[in-house]
């Protein structure tokens, strides 16, 4: 059934309500004009914890809630609908499953009840080009002592500044390009050698590039195995890329709600610019469109919960048609309110600039698309 | 096991015994559907005796109530047929306007005699009908018509002309828009009629298309008497069951063009007809294309399957019937014309074997009118604005 069950309805509630009353967007507005160092309030993120939702795909015997990608993907979905900063699909999507399905019992218990506490922030570090390509890995783990020394960059890792710790695809063998030879490794942010650079990108959000300079880890800080870790990271990245696909179904509807507001209320030319045939038929594809994407975005979500593992196709159709129809409901909502949609006093910029963001994030509608179309082997 | 678990049980073992091997095969397209009505010639043995056990059944109809020629089959035990059928690969034992658009509005609107008349014939595939809706000045504005219908007494006395009616040359009965009071506002003065086509004063004209192809007809009325007891529903309350059947049809024409679509994935057709041999599309704008077009068409189907779900909850699709209907026909369009691009010259062949006839050209050609009738792109997107998203009128 493409709906959602009652305890999904009740979480989407809870989160729609939560936030919009304690990360409205006027918050994300805030952080960024102070230019806050995180880019995100812990406050908020403390809150988020209290709540169940940081532990929401960790087991009950580590203190979470076990509820599911699906739910997970409400959470991200009412969070893109107030702009809510916080390192949720990093740490709580991500990690949280990167651990829970790679990591070792002492990993697990280390990082797991920390996670869903609110505790422990931590980044994942795959992109080393302005590209999403995670087979093209570069960055050398070279066996040294007990473990590998890490030598190589990353670019664009969200929440890394202030976080506990990265876990970082590397390769410990094989060459870039390939899926054999990736490894993943829990790397603690104050490691000797590593340098986090914050980027101030378009979205105001924590992201970093980093530099890898003879990091050294421990083979038990390996999540899954060693050279052979591809397929956890997949199913790392394919939990993060559902999170993403419904954030921006949340900003498409969000931004298009505001829109239709816009207008029914602007004036011009004596009645309601939204009476005018040219606005209706616009206005009236775009919700198609973001009709489609979220079914894409609900089969997505319940194929992962699914299978974890064998979720890629259905995830990347997510991904990619979310991203293309959040693209098109910002681009329409900043031509629909004109010239104030130009202004940095009015929300809509902030929309446009954070699906902007989002799109790009774990992979572009080309990216996915491609994805796709080698599946269909066409 | 549940009692679903054991109406699928049961239903797969009936299958597997009534349904006749060639029934199994895959259909090649338009000329294999079985349209049934006074004049039908069943092409094989096969084709009659599976209509006829399907029939027996109340399968043709599976949701119906029995009394009218239906199994009175729940939702779920619906979908549990429909995906026995698909199991074995059984094809559609009879496809008809009766069954998809007279037949629920009869089971709403219809009084007991009417429904006791017409739903078992329809169910057992013996008269054929056809849809009196547009006319040359009631195209996109369908409440201005003008045909009339008199009042004599204890009879109607019809005139005027219909078009686009889709097979009326091949159709028995035809359920129709009259105007019966010129008087009152465009909406309040249309009554919905039923006819026998072979009533004096009832003539047709098929309308050659673009595609080459005659699908639809221009009908003309010339003092046609139609009983009094046709008359379905109230008197000149006939645009709430056009409203009905419209909305109706738009989910089914939506929903037909996703259920084609769904059948192949169009990349593969593409690379198919492009003659790549398994090396994928080369032409990478065509290929770009057919990757939007993929997603844009899986994306759909599982908003299909979603309304279908939320309906079954309880929340009717409504409005959003011009979503599908305005989404699933533009979808056929693409896929169509990236067909046609793919085929090259070869998919410009017009006639002879070895294009089937021109099917790729036609196809293509014919598809132009998905999003025209019942209701062009631009009338759903309008629905869509006033009714969903409910911004003021002009």
């Amino acid at each position: 059934m493409l709906t959602l069950t009652e305890e999904q309805g009740m979480l989407q509630e809870a989160a729609r309500g939560f936030l919009s009353e304690s990360a409205p967007v006027s918050q994300l507005r805030a952080l960024r004009d102070a230019r806050d160092e995180l880019g995100y309030s812990r406050d908020l993120w403390r809150a988020m914890a209290e709540l169940g939702w940081t532990g929401i795909l960790i087991p009950e015997e580590h203190g979470g809630l076990d509820f599911g990608h699906m739910g997970a993907g409400l959470v991200c979905q009412e969070m893109g609908r107030t702009l809510a900063a916080s390192p949720y699909i990093s740490t709580a999507i991500m990690a949280a499953t990167a651990i829970r399905r790679g990591g070792g019992p002492g990993q697990q218990a280390r990082w797991l009840p920390a996670i869903a506490a609110g505790e422990a922030v931590i980044a994942v570090a795959v992109d080393e080009a302005r590209k999403h390509d995670p087979a093209g890995t570069a960055l050398r783990a070279q066996a040294s002592c007990n473990g590998f020394r890490l030598d190589g960059h990353k670019t664009f890792v969200a929440d890394a500044v202030g976080a506990d710790a990265i876990i970082v695809a590397a390769r410990t063998g094989g060459e870039p390009g390939e899926a054999e030879g990736l490894s993943l490794f829990v790397v603690d942010a104050r490691a000797q050698g590593l340098d986090i650079e914050r980027t101030l990108m378009v979205d105001s959000r924590n992201a970093a590039r980093l530099t890898l300079d003879g990091v050294q880890v421990d083979e038990a800080d390996a999540l899954g195995p060693v050279g052979g870790a591809f397929e956890l990271l997949e199913t790392v990245l394919g939990a993060g890329r559902a999170g993403l696909a419904a954030e921006m179904s949340g900003i498409a509807q969000e931004s298009f709600a505001r829109t239709l507001g816009y207008l029914r209320e602007r004036t011009q030319f004596g009645r309601p610019i939204g009476s005018f045939q040219a606005l209706q038929h616009r206005a009236a594809h775009l919700y198609c469109e973001i009709e489609v994407a979220k079914s894409a975005v609900l089969a997505g979500g319940q194929a992962l919960d699914r299978d974890p593992t064998g979720a890629g196709f259905l995830v990347s159709l997510a991904k990619a048609k979310a991203g293309e129809v959040a693209r098109l409901a910002v681009a329409e909502a900043v031509q629909m309110h004109g010239g104030i949609g130009m202004t940095d006093a009015v929300d809509i910029g902030l929309f446009m600039k954070r699906a902007r963001v989002a799109g790009e994030w774990l992979g572009d509608a080309s990216f996915h698309a491609g994805r796709i179309a080698r599946l269909r082997c066409f | 096991m549940s009692e679903l678990d054991a109406f699928r049980h049961e239903v797969r073992l009936w299958l597997d015994a009534h349904c006749p091997a060639p029934m199994r095969e895959l259909t090649r397209g338009e000329e294999d559907i079985v349209w049934g009505g006074r004049r039908w010639a069943f092409r094989s043995e096969a084709e009659r005796v599976w209509l006829e056990r399907m029939a027996e059944r109340g399968f043709t109809v599976p949701t119906w109530p029995k009394a009218y020629g239906g199994a009175g089959l729940s939702r779920d035990e619906e979908r549990v047929l429909r995906e026995e059928m698909a199991r074995i690969g059984a094809r559609s034992p009879l496809e008809s306007f009766g069954i998809w658009m007279l037949g629920p509005a009869l089971l709403k609107f219809g009084n007991e005699a009417q429904k006791r008349e017409h739903l078992p014939r329809i169910a057992r595939g013996e008269i054929r009908w056809c849809q009196g809706y547009s006319e040359p000045n009631a195209g996109s504005d369908l409440a201005s018509l003008q045909t009339r219908a008199e009042d004599r007494g204890d009879h109607w006395v019809v005139n005027g002309q219909k078009v686009w009616t889709s097979y009326a040359d091949q159709a028995d009965w035809i359920f129709c828009l009259v105007r019966t009071d010129p008087a009152a506002p465009k909406h309040r003065g249309i009554s919905f009629v039923l006819f026998d086509m072979a009533t004096p004063g009832v003539s047709t004209r098929p309308i050659r298309l673009i595609s080459g192809k005659s699908p639809f007809c221009e009908t003309f009325f010339d003092d046609v008497r139609v009983p009094k007891e046709n008359l379905v529903g109230e008197l000149n309350r006939g645009w709430d069951i056009a409203k009905y059947l419209l909305t109706h049809e738009r989910e089914m024409i939506g929903g037909g063009a996703g259920g084609l679509l769904g059948t192949r994935p169009i990349g593969e057709v593409v690379a198919e007809l492009a003659g790549s041999d398994g090396e994928g599309i080369s032409d990478p704008l065509l290929r770009a294309d057919v990757m939007r077009a993929e997603i844009d068409t899986l994306a759909f189907a599982l908003t299909m399957d979603r309304l279908r779900d939320e309906a079954a909850g309880g929340q009717g699709i409504g409005a959003r019937s011009a979503m599908l209907k305005y989404y699933g026909t533009e979808l056929n369009k693409r896929r169509t014309e990236l067909m046609l691009r793919a085929a090259g010259s070869d998919g410009l062949e017009w006639e002879g074997e070895r294009s089937g006839g021109g099917r790729l050209a036609r196809d293509w050609l014919r598809a132009k009118g998905n999003s025209i009738e019942g209701g062009t792109s631009e009338v759903m997107l309008g629905i869509i604005a006033k009714a969903i998203l409910e911004l003021p009128g002009a």
